[in-house]
């Protein structure tokens, strides 16, 4: 299914992850997924929550510079190869991932779930269908 | 159908104010009272100012020597180390006994300097300032938000007079306290705002963040000056918000605001060089430039009594219109002031202007974001680092969008300036926020 992610830009110093996740903190919010990207000069913090409207809201009440997109989350079987068939199908369409990271573990069913970026997630979501895969399964979160 | 840019005042803007009857006098006449206050200027200077009769006798000039106003170029020039020299009073052509008011400019450097008036050089300052608003656009009825700082800065008690003078309501708020000011804009019916060009984008970001939508308050216009801006903030004042947005000038040494301003045509700014005579010089040659030429403008008052300032070199760089403008004043024009040479700084023997860097910014993002130019030496060798805050429409959930956003920034910037800099992008607000006039420049070199 399609999820609303919310990155926020970071400077190279040290406590400033601290300022969003304690935003988050404060007001309640708990993150199902993050990833942090890190350049020499700059991080972005990316993570997925159940309620990104309010956390939009506290994170820009704090000062951060906050983005939403969409991005793909995906579940698979968890154990050795349970994403590869997911990376196949994405390369048979010859699709580009823009970066992913993976949800919290120990999730219900033996299932680990995914959360990709693409730029047009639709086209993602088309390819997973026609291999057979139900790319607009809800994920509990 | 081809549209010619005429300049089409609206139907308030038009109200002719009498006081404002000098903008249109015909030219013979304006040279000859010029001649004739010129004349009696450098007599007072000389007669009454050590520094100016020491100069002038070095060169074995008298007062009576200037007759015609091109002999103006014969007068030594004045310069800001001279108002320093002479510290605090030495410039005075009048006792302190007539002198009813004193202001000082902040100095970067050690003592500021200090500027006087006599009670008629405030009447002719209320009348100068009075002309500026009326070319603005203002007049009785408006409301006129003052956010220059009031105190030792002639901006605040400048604009004060003059709008007061003009007929209109004056709200004092002088500087700082943004939310307040916003609180006031908003309730007060506020039409007009005079505040440093920065200080108002400042205001207009807060007003968006707070949930206030400027296009929908009654103001109108914006008085900016204090310091350099480009026309790339007036697009984007006049985008996020129903005001024109009119450049105005002045300096402390010459009276403080009330120098310059421009007209209903934004085209230029007309100089009150009835009071306020305006040269163009090569600035390393001292040479007087032809008109329409860039250089650095020179000053002389004309009529101010307590501290008048022969030649005084203003470091602004512009050039003069002798072109007759569209609004009907005769008074001259300068093009408005992107640059001072005192704002210029040297890297690695290029000279380099912030307006340049805002420029490249511009270039690539469309809009006029915050940024630092921060100056710093390593090993003997001079870095440029350029600090952006990044914005919401700048920002991206990609690294490599990132990336290329700060590269694109430092190929426009390599493009216009020649440098390579460092392009740091930075969170917002991380750049700290002026209430006066914005420090663009950090200077960290230790020479």
């Amino acid at each position: 299914m399609k999820l609303k992610q919310l990155s926020v830009f970071l400077e190279n110093r040290p406590g400033q992850v601290k300022v969003p996740c304690k935003a988050l903190a404060d007001a309640g919010v708990n993150i199902l997924a993050m990833s942090l990207a890190d350049t020499e000069q700059f991080g972005i913090l990316r993570f997925i929550v159940k309620d990104p409207a309010k956390a939009r809201d506290v994170l820009a009440k704090a000062g951060c510079v906050v983005k939403e997109t969409e991005v793909l989350a995906v579940e698979v079987d968890d154990r050795p190869g349970g994403l590869l068939r997911l990376l196949e199908v994405f390369e048979k369409a010859n699709m580009t991932i823009e970066y992913m990271y993976a949800f919290n573990a120990n999730r219900p069913g033996g299932k680990a779930a995914l959360a990709f970026r693409f730029d047009d997630p639709e086209i993602a979501v088309k390819a997973l269908q026609g291999a057979g895969i139900n790319a607009i399964a809800p994920i509990e979160l | 159908m081809e549209q010619t840019q005429t300049c089409q005042p609206s139907g308030s803007a038009t109200r002719f104010n009498p006081e404002s009857a000098p903008d249109y006098v015909p030219l013979k006449q304006l040279r000859a009272l010029q001649l004739h206050r010129l004349q009696a200027i450098v007599g007072r200077a000389y007669e009454r100012v050590e520094l100016y009769r020491k100069r002038l006798d070095a060169l074995g000039l008298k007062p009576q020597d200037l007759r015609k106003l091109a002999d103006i170029a014969k007068l030594p020039f004045t310069v800001k180390t001279d108002l320093r020299d002479t510290y605090p009073y030495g410039m005075f052509a009048s006792p302190l006994e007539e002198i009813v008011r004193l202001h000082a400019s902040s100095g970067t450097t050690g003592k500021p300097i200090v500027v006087a008036y006599t009670k008629v050089d405030l009447d002719v300052w209320s009348s100068v300032m009075m002309r500026t608003l009326s070319a603005c656009g203002l007049h009785r009825g408006d409301i006129i938000q003052n956010a220059y700082g009031y105190g030792l800065f002639t901006g605040g008690l400048g604009a004060h007079y003059g709008a007061e003078a003009l007929g209109a309501t004056v709200i004092p708020i002088s500087g700082g306290n943004t939310d307040r000011q916003i609180m006031v804009l908003k309730d007060f019916g506020v039409t007009a705002i005079c505040c440093t060009p920065s200080y108002f984008v400042h205001l207009v970001e807060k007003a968006l963040e707070m949930g206030v939508n400027m296009k929908t308050l009654p103001l109108r216009a914006g008085i900016f000056g204090a310091e350099p801006w480009t026309e790339a903030m007036r697009r984007y004042v006049q985008e996020h918000t129903n005001i024109k947005a009119y450049d105005i000038y002045g300096l402390s040494e010459i009276i403080g605001p009330g120098v310059a301003s421009e007209c209903e045509c934004q085209a230029g700014l007309h100089i009150f060089e009835d009071h306020f005579y305006p040269e163009i010089i090569d600035p390393q040659s001292g040479a007087v430039l032809p008109d329409g030429q860039e250089g650095e403008l020179v000053l002389t008052t004309l009529s101010k009594q307590a501290m008048p300032m022969l030649r005084y070199r203003t470091r602004d760089i512009t050039s003069l219109d002798t072109e007759a403008c569209a609004c009907g004043r005769t008074i001259r024009r300068i093009k408005r002031i992107a640059r001072r040479s005192d704002d210029m700084f040297i890297i690695r023997g290029v000279n380099v202007f912030p307006s340049q860097v805002e420029t490249a910014l511009m270039n690539v993002e469309g809009t006029v974001p915050h940024y630092q130019i921060v100056l710093t030496r390593e090993q003997g060798l001079d870095k440029m680092e350029v600090r952006v805050e990044v914005t919401p429409e700048l920002f991206s959930d990609k690294v490599g969008a990132m990336e290329t956003l700060a590269k694109k920034i430092g190929h426009s910037i390599f493009n216009i300036t020649g440098i390579h800099v460092q392009v740091t992008l930075v969170e917002p607000r991380s750049i700290p926020r002026s209430e006066g006039k914005a420090k663009r420049v950090l200077d960290q070199r230790k020479m």
